[in-house]
């Protein structure tokens, strides 16, 4: 039989099928834009049937209204923000996106509460209570408002960090691991309680909780483990999404969560492998706090060059490796790396780019910065695949990283950031560290790559340092 | 610590362990140098240059560490010093009775032909270095024997065509003969079973011949058995045909410890022209090619010369000694972490571990197997929420105990769940396989994409508000107008800056 049910439950298979071939699609750069219309296909698909579905269910002409006016002016502020949005700033916005997420999925918690707990001599209790599911129903509320709680909380700590509208150091509450784990504790308890008697109460308890979760969590990370942060908080949005799949019954709610989550989580993964700690580790946060002294070892003079120097340098040499950080983004540095590694390439210069995990704020957004400021994307490689080259390279920029560089990681074994797979730039002929001062990075590790024999300082903004190698070369090609 | 260089006492051997350059980087580690009289006269380093560079000529018996090219012999054995390190050729899969000889003595032995194919330890692979050298010189070798040029050439008294060398094997001896017979003007070709080679074989102007460009689509059918013997006839057929057609046959197939493949028949041999000159670098272990004599070159009866040297690399002893001693010096830098001239042995390091088979006076060979790749994280989907924690390697039994336990109590979750709730949750579970292994083939540079996209997916949850609206209930309807408003956003925006980011990556 074709009805308006059947229609949407097809649309929701197409729509997940979609969204599947959205993500297999980003998995190279050839297939990425059209992963991205299928995606987009896949939304359509799915709006269109749930909004055909909710009329077909006598909704009030004024939920029309609403329904119609509120996505409006969703799509125009989201569009409006994706259309500004600077670069840099990506991690921020994509950090603001999933408080979003995590918001609506409180909502609709509460929402699936007021329908159904909240109103129990009600229609739909009644038939849930037949079917003997009116304990589970309870128990989805609570778990996706609570998901969803810590999630929006999380994100706005989060966007607020990378905005660097708070400071992006840990918080360190005394037993903040207790903390957690007792919020836990007594989540479940209260998920129990809330089983058995499901009262408004509990469920306000359970919300400010997780809110206060939620900060927690990410106020006790530093700034260094965004990139994790920000791919952990990708998956509890989607965990949060499937759990309100489940709270509606919903399959396409729950495949697109799980895929979300599993995504997300597997992201957080590969940013742990790259730092080389455990999951839980980054969550309970406070990484380099304890690291901070035991650094009175001495290690001997850095050399300084200058801007014309380094031009002198790279002009003679064969093959040139940029290994960008962090620094890079703050400074704004990308379009002059990009003139930079034109010019060079102009004069047979081999340029390429060594990327490591968890350069940066955000997985991958080294990539995009370059991308922007037009790099192409296949001279830009990851640490893997250009960490044997260094031994034949002859100079290599080290533009605003410190600890994806620090040979520490793989020659001392007592250094807090033992047996971290970092970029071995130090195997090459010359290495040119750009660097405002001599201070330690995030890690609060000294780098002992800035006294190598073969490493020269250059000090100052990335940005005027590279502008000014720029000028250097173009004045010594004029002069030739 | 002191570090002695003995003169080699193998007959016929011109290589030394150290020459005036490694002694130099020797004493920059801290070690002082003790070389044999006449150690280097093969190689043409003369004492006086050692002594020039720091060393001290003397008994290199009496020190600390020994560094040798060849295995020792039973007396040197015997000469090495209570505690003593020895670094030297072992091959001690080939030779057990040696072992058993060394450990008898309180030395600990270093095996230089036994450091693990990692890249990391690449700087100290002698083999390596050696059948570079080797493959350069079986060349050298075969111009010496062949009566013409290699180049082509137009002269006023004629034109002489070039002449054509066929290698047989990619490797490092392969690939240096086709770079070495390539720059002498040589038209070359090369076979290797492992096509991935051939982009290797074109950067070194060689010509790769597929066995049968065919044959590796119809494998991918399924016809695993036949197509091996279809296969091998292939390959004689090609090789029958080279025969014929070209100047001289460099064959390089050899897998360390195991007898050398018959590649070259006595008919092929037969088949070729006469003047023409095979090198066989196989003969140590048999030799690739039917009639090859070991350490000999021979006529056949048509006039072919088939040269069964096995001392190729030791035929250029300077650069020989010089690449061995710089393999020598990068294992020491190793095993001298602080410059002290201290030797210390980490166990804990799988290029120590693997290169010691002696340590005093105990076997320890062989090593480990030694991990190339690090193992992939798999089987960490299972459970629901995969909190994938990267630990140290698992053990096989634990990996399946965990993966049953987590197994085991989804099973009993879902078992306990109502039937409306199964459903969902089967759902659920295949969903969360499926993100898993859909990401993990994402490119790293498409990371922040990826993220933007996930986010504009999950404003799906904007689906569950549209269900919610408009029931009734005030307080349901507007906190659903505002879930709706905050997932548009999400939606429009998430779409849309993708977009706009997958727009900017461009190739050059």
């Amino acid at each position: 039989m074709f009805t308006l049910e059947t229609a949407a439950t097809a649309a929701y298979v197409v729509a997940a099928l979609l969204f599947i071939m959205a993500l297999a699609g980003l998995s190279k750069h050839e297939t990425s834009r059209s992963g991205n219309s299928f995606g987009m296909a896949g939304m359509a698909v799915a709006l269109v049937a749930t909004i055909a579905l909710a009329i077909s269910r006598h909704i009030e002409p004024l939920g029309i209204g609403l329904l119609v006016g509120a996505m409006a002016i969703g799509a125009a502020i989201g569009l409006w923000r994706a259309r500004v949005v600077e670069m840099t700033g990506m991690p921020e916005l994509i950090a603001l996106l999933h408080s979003f997420v995590g918001l609506a999925a409180v909502l609709v918690g509460w929402n699936g509460y007021l329908h159904v707990e909240g109103d129990l001599g009600g229609a739909e209790a009644a038939v849930l209570d037949g079917q003997n599911l009116l304990g589970i129903h309870s128990a989805e509320v609570f778990i996706g408002v609570f998901i969803g709680a810590v999630t929006f909380t999380g994100s706005i700590v989060a966007n607020l960090k990378l905005s660097a509208r708070i400071k992006s150091t840990a918080l360190m509450l005394p037993g903040k691991n207790i903390l957690n784990v007792g919020a836990l504790v007594v989540f479940f308890a209260l998920t129990v309680w809330f089983v058995v008697t499901p009262q408004l109460w509990l469920l306000i308890v359970v919300t400010v909780l997780a809110l206060l979760l939620g900060w927690h969590l990410v106020a006790s990370i530093g700034g260094g483990d965004m990139p994790v942060v920000v791919s952990m908080l990708n998956s509890y949005s989607g965990w949060a999404a499937a759990a309100s799949g489940f709270l509606l019954s919903n399959d396409l709610l729950i495949v697109t969560g799980a895929l979300v989550g599993s995504s997300g989580a597997y992201l957080s993964y590969i940013m742990c492998k790259a730092m080389n700690r455990s999951f839980i580790s980054v969550i309970a946060g406070g990484f380099g706090i304890e690291a901070g002294p035991a650094e009175d070892k001495d290690y001997g003079e850095h050399r300084e060059i200058n801007a014309e120097g380094a031009a002198e340098l790279l002009s003679s040499a064969s093959s040139v490796i940029i290994t960008p950080g962090y620094g890079m983004a703050v400074a704004q540095a990308q379009y002059g790396v990009a003139d930079l590694t034109r010019k060079l390439r102009e004069r047979g210069v081999d340029v390429r780019f060594g990327i490591h995990p968890v350069a940066g704020r955000l997985p991958g957004h080294m990539n995009v910065l370059l991308a922007e400021a037009k790099v192409p994307y296949d001279i830009v490689l990851e640490m893997d695949e250009i960490n044997d080259d260094f031994d034949s390279t002859s100079v290599v920029l080290v533009i605003g990283a410190n600890d994806t560089v620090n040979p520490a990681a793989s020659e001392d074994p007592s250094s807090p950031i033992a047996g971290m797979p970092v970029l071995t730039v130090w195997n090459a002929e010359n290495v040119i560290v750009f660097k405002r001062s001599m201070a330690s990075g995030y890690a609060g590790v000294q780098n002992p790559l800035f006294f190598r024999e073969n490493t020269q300082m250059l000090f100052g903004d990335a940005k005027d340092r590279v502008d000014a190698i720029n000028s250097a070369l173009e004045s010594a090609a004029l002069s030739r | 610590m002191q570090i002695g260089i003995p003169r080699e006492s193998h007959a016929g051997e011109t290589r030394v362990a150290a020459t005036p350059q490694t002694v130099g980087q020797l004493l920059k580690l801290g070690y002082s140098v003790v070389v044999e009289s006449g150690a280097g006269e093969a190689s043409s380093f003369s004492d006086a240059a050692y002594v020039e560079a720091g060393a001290t000529v003397g008994d290199p018996w009496a020190t600390e560490i020994v560094l040798k090219v060849n295995a020792p012999s039973d007396d040197e054995i015997h000469a090495l010093a209570d505690g003593a390190t020895l670094v030297s050729l072992i091959s001690p899969a080939l030779k057990p009775e040696l072992l058993e000889a060394l450990s008898a003595r309180p030395v600990t032995v270093l095996a230089m032909d036994a450091v693990p194919r990692i890249s990391r330890a690449q700087s100290l692979d002698v083999l390596s270095s050696m059948a570079n050298i080797a493959g350069y010189r079986a060349v050298v070798e075969a111009a010496h024997a062949f009566g013409r040029f290699f180049t082509g050439q137009v002269t006023a008294a004629g034109k002489v065509p070039p002449a054509k060398v066929l290698v047989v094997g990619a490797g490092v001896a392969g690939l240096a003969a086709i770079g070495a017979a390539g720059s002498m003007g040589a038209v070359v070709r090369a076979t290797d079973p492992r096509p991935e080679v051939a982009d290797q074989v074109k950067s070194l102007g060689g010509e790769y011949l597929y066995v049968d460009p065919e044959a590796a689509e119809v494998s991918a059918t399924g016809y695993a058995k036949e197509m091996g013997e279809d296969y091998k006839a292939r390959e004689a057929a090609l090789y029958a045909e080279q025969a014929g057609d070209v100047d001289i046959i460099i064959t390089t197939a050899l897998i360390p410890g195991r007898p050398a493949p018959r590649i070259i028949t006595a008919e092929m041999v037969a088949s070729m022209k006469p003047g023409s000159v095979i090198v066989d670098m196989a003969a140590a272990n048999g030799g690739n090619v039917e009639g090859t004599v070991k350490d000999q070159a021979i006529l056949t009866d048509n006039g072919v010369t088939i040269i069964g040297y096995t001392d190729l690399a030791g035929r250029l002893p300077a650069t020989a000694s010089q690449l061995y001693g710089t393999n020598l010096v990068n294992l020491l830098k190793l095993l001298t972490p602080e410059k002290d001239g201290e030797l210390t042995l980490d166990f804990e390091d799988v290029v120590q571990r693997s290169v010691t088979v002696v340590r005093d006076g105990e076997i320890t060979w062989p090593p480990p197997p030694v991990q190339v790749s690090a193992a992939p994280a798999a089987a960490a989907a299972a459970a629901p929420v995969a909190k994938a924690e990267p630990k140290a390697p698992m053990t096989a039994g634990r990996r399946l105990g965990l993966t049953f336990a987590a197994a085991a109590v989804l099973f009993v979750l879902i078992a306990l769940s109502p039937a409306a709730l199964q459903v969902h949750l089967t759902v659920f579970a295949l969903a969360i396989v499926i993100g898993y292994y859909v990401i993990g083939h994402v490119h790293h540079a498409l990371h922040t994409p990826l993220m933007s996209v996930t986010n504009a997916i999950s404003g799906i949850i904007v689906v569950g508000a549209l269900l919610q609206i408009g029931h009734g209930d005030v307080v349901v309807t507007s906190l659903a107008t505002l879930a709706i408003l905050l997932a548009s956003i999400n939606v429009f925006g998430g779409f849309a800056v993708t977009r706009r980011m997958l727009a900017m990556f461009s190739r050059s």
